[in-house]
């Protein structure tokens, strides 16, 4: 095993998903196979070999400190689900 | 037993720049809600932060204000977590490859010197705003503050004492705001601070378990919120429990500070490399062209006033405890070449009127010259320190020249000696009374007829002649 | 002839000899759509109204003498390019209703360009998947045999081609959706460099393997979609600022001399035999140009499946944290709080394969695991990469199947998701390497499905690319077939 149905619920939640048993079940399955399959990875010698982490070398990008126009309030707000006064509106966070 | 506290502090610092960190957008504070916002800020799918070059360049002054090394090479990361005012789910910061590390600040408690160690600074987004309405449940999320760049400060658990963390906040403070990077308001948050604080027992080289304490908007703050802190942890220590590794809140009004457990959660923040951003590449060209460009930095400052101005160590303190404010005393000093005279009038009348109306040193009514030259005619005698009081209010109010004001005021100081003498006879005169007590050896009555002399004058005879005829007239008859 | 069975090149000519318009192309692409479209669902969003109207500007462009190849040509975009005003829902229930703001760079410089856009093409959701089966919105056909997929992630842009629903499209290629599903289609599909094309715009799944490029009816016209799309933005940090070639002009150019490398670990077992006939006789066409062939070694390919996996879905599983219902996209009704409200949200709003990407890729990041998954894949990336680095000193082009097999049965894979992990295993290296590949038709099965051969080059190479690919179309013997629809 590479991964238990507990530790399935535990990712899942960091995911901030909710998995049904039935769910939390199958993918369990389906992780263990494919976790399984990434052990190949452990045969290849990675000592002192610098991560990829870009396709490409690329340094310094950058944008001068211009500004530029803003959509506006009501473009922001034009695709969200609850929108008050100008706000993005959210049910009670519970800390 | 005696404990040792242990005290290291994490400062976020707004920077200055026109616009956010990614995107165009405005960093104005208090505009409507969500009315500094685009695409990118509002992490819409599909878009890409490109970073702002000022940012790089403001961090950079910052580090070099506090000795770090620059970082030839430094990276961005992607810290991940779910909050509604982190529009894409992740803040985008640097994580083990920051700007710069190893620096230090230099502070003095008490008369004492010592340096507190910056174990790195690097830039990251911060996040909007959500305010929470009790009544309804819910909460609302604005971004305007989201994607406006900040630099993280962390010193190393250098610190002992609350003042100690105090002084060194407000030494990153000065520095901030004289490097013009970072407004320093506390209130709004564009400097905040967060501390983590230990006890151990004197001579254990281990540390503590600490506790994080967050929500200290004013140095004061700071300071209350570690003295409470210290006092909470000894208690627990003293019964022989055990300090929990936590985050507690610092409640103001209550003054002690609360815990947030239960109320978080263990994180897990999965940082891995930013692949929407390539890295900083810093070479030795650019960081000199930052490091020639720096400003003199307020201990800097500080020195070159007491050795080149012959002022006390606290006059300079005061003095350059701003840019503009050093900068208004030097151009004083530069016009009237009386240091110590120039250091009196702006610490005590133009800071003690500053106050009382509220007013930054860039907004006085009184500008330098006006100033240097009020001091020069008390210098030459054209008016005494007591009437350039009332010049000086006279100045603050019309904004007019000091010559001026003493000229449409007749306040022209009394200098001739015949008028002087006639003045005083009349004094003595008019106090035939008292005259006969000082001679029967009264002393003391002296001050009197300087006094009834200076009145009759309206003030303006010049004290120096008129003691010397009184004490000529005096020991006469 | 129905105009919308015609290239890019054939078309513009005879725009620009005003022997037809754009309007008139526009309507013929929408009567074959209506005629088709029922049976291939190809497209998610169809503009025909603004196409219309585009149609009628890139006429009135014509006639003024001026626009471009690409003027008044109708064009298919898929749904993961974000396209002011018009929906763009990646295939997802998260994004069903989610109008953007802004125009992608690439829609901007076709828009510019004076083409007409057609619709938003399906895909797999958030372009995960190899057979446009994981979508919200119905699953795409494959035009040469209904029962079979289409591939993927690109599945709709490349049977909207194949089937004439449009002249040319844009796709997505993470690990192969571009030119997978050309290959399954017989169409040619192009992944340019990581860096050539911006992708600003493109709705992430990858951010360091995500590139967008052309699924076209022949050679030139990708190599006009490419001139089109190319090039540096200032809004794409990882755009880079090389000049942009003319790409047409190597379409003339023969090969003669060039060393075509043969990867030994690309040709193994499980390679379906008529797709090895059909690239041997590739082979031999293309030496009969003049070519040599060279035996080369990727020795780190077998490794690609699960760096490629571990990578991709790490990146993901951070790109799609910004569908938490707060801002745009769905949003489940009952959540009793906001942790409630996020969970509900995301676990409906995303499908099965979206969300076990999701859970691999948080997996391989968090605590404890990051050294052994992520961080691993991303050292033998580098050892991947270095292949291609010392392959491509040694050869001009490398020549390799786009599919272990030819198109799959609709259904057949979807239970076991590492079986369809596996039928990438040709295209993701060129992802991983970050270096381009071109996917071209080299023939049909025995039942009539199409095969494609794909090459790949170094950094910024594409002309060799679009030259070698041009020589060989030209030369191949193959009938030109259409699917009968």
């Amino acid at each position: 095993m590479k991964i238990t149905t507990q530790e399935v619920g535990y990712v899942a939640h960091l995911a901030r998903l909710d998995l049904s048993e039935d769910e939390k079940g199958t993918l369990t399955s389906q992780l263990n196979n494919i976790l399984m399959y990434m052990d190949i990875l452990n045969g290849v010698d990675t000592e002192g070999i610098q991560p990829m982490t870009h396709a490409i070398s690329l340094g310094n990008v950058f944008r001068n400190d211009t500004e530029e126009k803003s959509i506006g309030v009501e473009m922001a707000l034009a695709n969200a689900p609850e929108g008050e006064m100008g706000f993005f509106g959210v049910p009670k966070i519970i800390e | 037993m005696t404990y040792e506290t242990v005290i290291g502090l994490e400062v976020h610092a707004q920077l200055l720049t026109k616009t956010k960190i990614f995107c165009g957008c405005s960093t104005r504070f208090g505009q409507e809600p969500n009315s500094n916002t685009c695409p990118i800020c509002l992490g819409m799918p599909g878009t890409l932060p490109v970073l702002n070059k000022k940012v790089v360049e403001y961090a950079m002054r910052m580090a070099h204000a506090t000795h770090c090394r620059i970082n030839r090479t430094s990276t961005w990361a992607r810290k991940n977590y779910f909050y509604p005012d982190l529009p894409k789910g992740y803040q985008i910061t640097q994580f083990d490859h920051p700007l710069a590390e190893a620096g230090y600040v230099d502070i003095e408690t008490g008369g004492v010197k010592k340096r507190i160690g910056i174990t790195r600074i690097h830039m990251e987004e911060d996040a909007g705003k959500s305010i929470h309405d009790d009544l309804s449940g819910s909460s609302y999320v604005d971004l305007n503050r989201a994607a406006v760049p900040l630099i993280e400060i962390v010193s190393e658990p250098d610190m002992r004492a609350p003042e100690e963390a105090a002084q060194y906040l407000r030494r990153l403070h000065e520095i901030l705001v004289y490097l013009e990077i970072c407004d320093g308001n506390m209130e709004e948050g564009s400097f905040r601070c967060d501390a983590n604080i230990s006890l151990r027992p004197e001579g254990q080289e281990a540390f503590g378990i600490r506790s994080e304490l967050k929500n200290m908007n004013s140095f004061n703050n700071v300071q209350h919120a570690l003295e409470y802190e210290i006092l909470r942890q000894r208690a627990i220590l003293e019964r022989g429990d055990q300090v929990v590794q936590e985050t507690r809140l610092w409640d103001a009004s209550q003054g002690l500070t609360h815990s947030m457990r239960g109320k978080e959660e263990a994180h897990d923040y999965r940082y891995f490399p930013e692949p929407d951003l390539v890295p900083i590449v810093i070479s030795d060209a650019w960081e000199e062209e930052i490091r020639a460009a720096l400003p003199e930095l307020p201990m800097e400052k500080r020195a070159r006033f007491i050795n080149k101005y012959g002022i006390p160590p606290y006059d300079a303190g005061v003095l350059t405890a701003s840019r503009a404010l050093a900068d208004y005393y030097e151009e004083v000093v530069r016009l009237c070449e009386r240091p110590k005279i120039a250091s009196n009038w702006v610490m005590g009348d133009l800071l003690a009127y500053l106050n009382e109306a509220k007013l930054e040193i860039g907004e006085s009514p009184v500008l330098p010259a006006a100033l240097a030259q009020l001091i020069g005619i008390i210098g030459d005698g054209t008016i005494s320190g007591k009437i350039a009081k009332e010049v000086f209010e006279g100045m603050w109010q019309s904004g007019k020249q000091p010559k001026e004001i003493v000229e449409e005021k007749g306040l022209v100081q009394i200098t001739d000696t015949g008028e002087l003498e006639k003045i005083v006879e009349g004094v003595l005169d008019a106090h035939q009374k008292q005259l006969e007590q000082y001679r029967a050896g009264k002393d003391q009555l002296f001050g009197f007829f300087v006094g009834q002399t200076m009145k009759a004058t309206g003030g303006k005879a010049n004290p120096e002649i008129v003691n010397e005829l009184l004490k000529k007239k005096l020991s006469m008859s | 002839m129905e105009l919308n069975r015609l290239t890019i090149h054939e078309l513009q000519e005879r725009l620009r000899d005003g022997t037809i318009t754009s309007v008139e192309i526009t309507e013929s692409v929408y009567r074959r759509i209506a005629s088709v479209e029922d049976r291939v669902h190809a497209y998610i969003t169809l503009t025909q109204e603004a196409a219309t109207e585009q149609a009628r500007a890139a006429d009135r462009r014509i006639q003024e003498g001026a626009g471009g190849a690409l003027t008044g040509i109708p064009i298919a975009l898929k749904d993961v390019l974000s396209t002011q005003g018009v929906r763009t829902t990646c295939g997802s229930r998260t994004l069903e209703n989610f109008i953007p703001p802004y125009d992608a760079t690439v829609v901007k410089k076709l828009k510019d360009a004076g083409a007409v856009f057609v619709g938003k093409t399906n895909m797999d959701e958030f372009a995960m998947g190899s057979s446009t089966e994981t979508s919200r919105f119905g699953i795409t056909k494959n035009p040469w045999d209904l029962e079979r997929i289409p591939g993927g992630s690109s599945g709709g842009s490349a049977a909207a081609v194949a089937a004439d629903e449009c002249i040319a499209s844009l796709g997505t290629d993470t690990g192969g959706s571009i030119r997978q599903p050309a290959a399954l289609c017989g169409v040619v599909g192009l992944k340019p460099t990581y860096g050539r094309v911006s992708r600003f715009g493109l709705v992430a799944f990858a951010s360091s393997l995500d590139q967008i490029g052309p699924i076209t009816k022949d050679v030139e016209d990708c190599a006009i979609m490419m001139n089109a799309i190319c090039g540096h933005d200032p809004q794409d940090s990882t755009s880079v600022p090389t000049e942009v070639p003319d790409y047409r002009t190597c379409l003339s150019r023969d090969i003669e001399g060039w060393t075509i490398g043969i990867p030994k670990e690309y040709f193994v077992e499980g390679v379906d035999p008529e797709i090895r006939a059909s690239i041997d006789t590739a082979i031999k066409t293309l030496e009969g140009l003049g070519a040599r062939c060279l035996d080369i070694s990727l020795p780190h390919t077998e490794y690609c499946i699960a760096t490629y996996y571990i990578i991709a879905p790490s990146e993901a599983s951070s790109n799609l944290a910004r569908y938490d219902g707060v801002r745009y996209g769905f949003r489940a009704p009952d959540g009793e709080n906001l942790l409630d409200m996020y969970k509900k949200t995301r676990s409906s709003g995303f499908g099965a394969e979206v969300k076990r990407r999701i859970m691999i890729g948080t997996y391989s990041l968090s605590s404890g695991y990051y050294d052994a998954y992520y961080k691993k894949a991303s050292q033998v990336r580098a050892l991947i990469r270095d292949d291609f680095d010392r392959a491509f000193t040694k050869c001009d082009v490398i020549l390799t199947p786009a599919t272990p097999t030819p198109a799959f049965r609709i259904g057949e894979k979807m239970d076991d998701p590492l079986q369809m992990y596996l039928y990438d295993i040709f295209t993701l290296s060129a992802n991983l390497a970050g270096v381009p590949g071109i996917s071209v038709p080299c023939g049909y099965t025995k039942g009539g499905l199409p095969l494609g051969v794909q090459f790949m080059a170094g950094h910024f190479q594409e002309e060799k690319l679009l030259q070698i690919a041009s020589a060989y179309e030209k030369n191949s013997d193959k009938e030109k077939r259409t699917p009968d629809l």
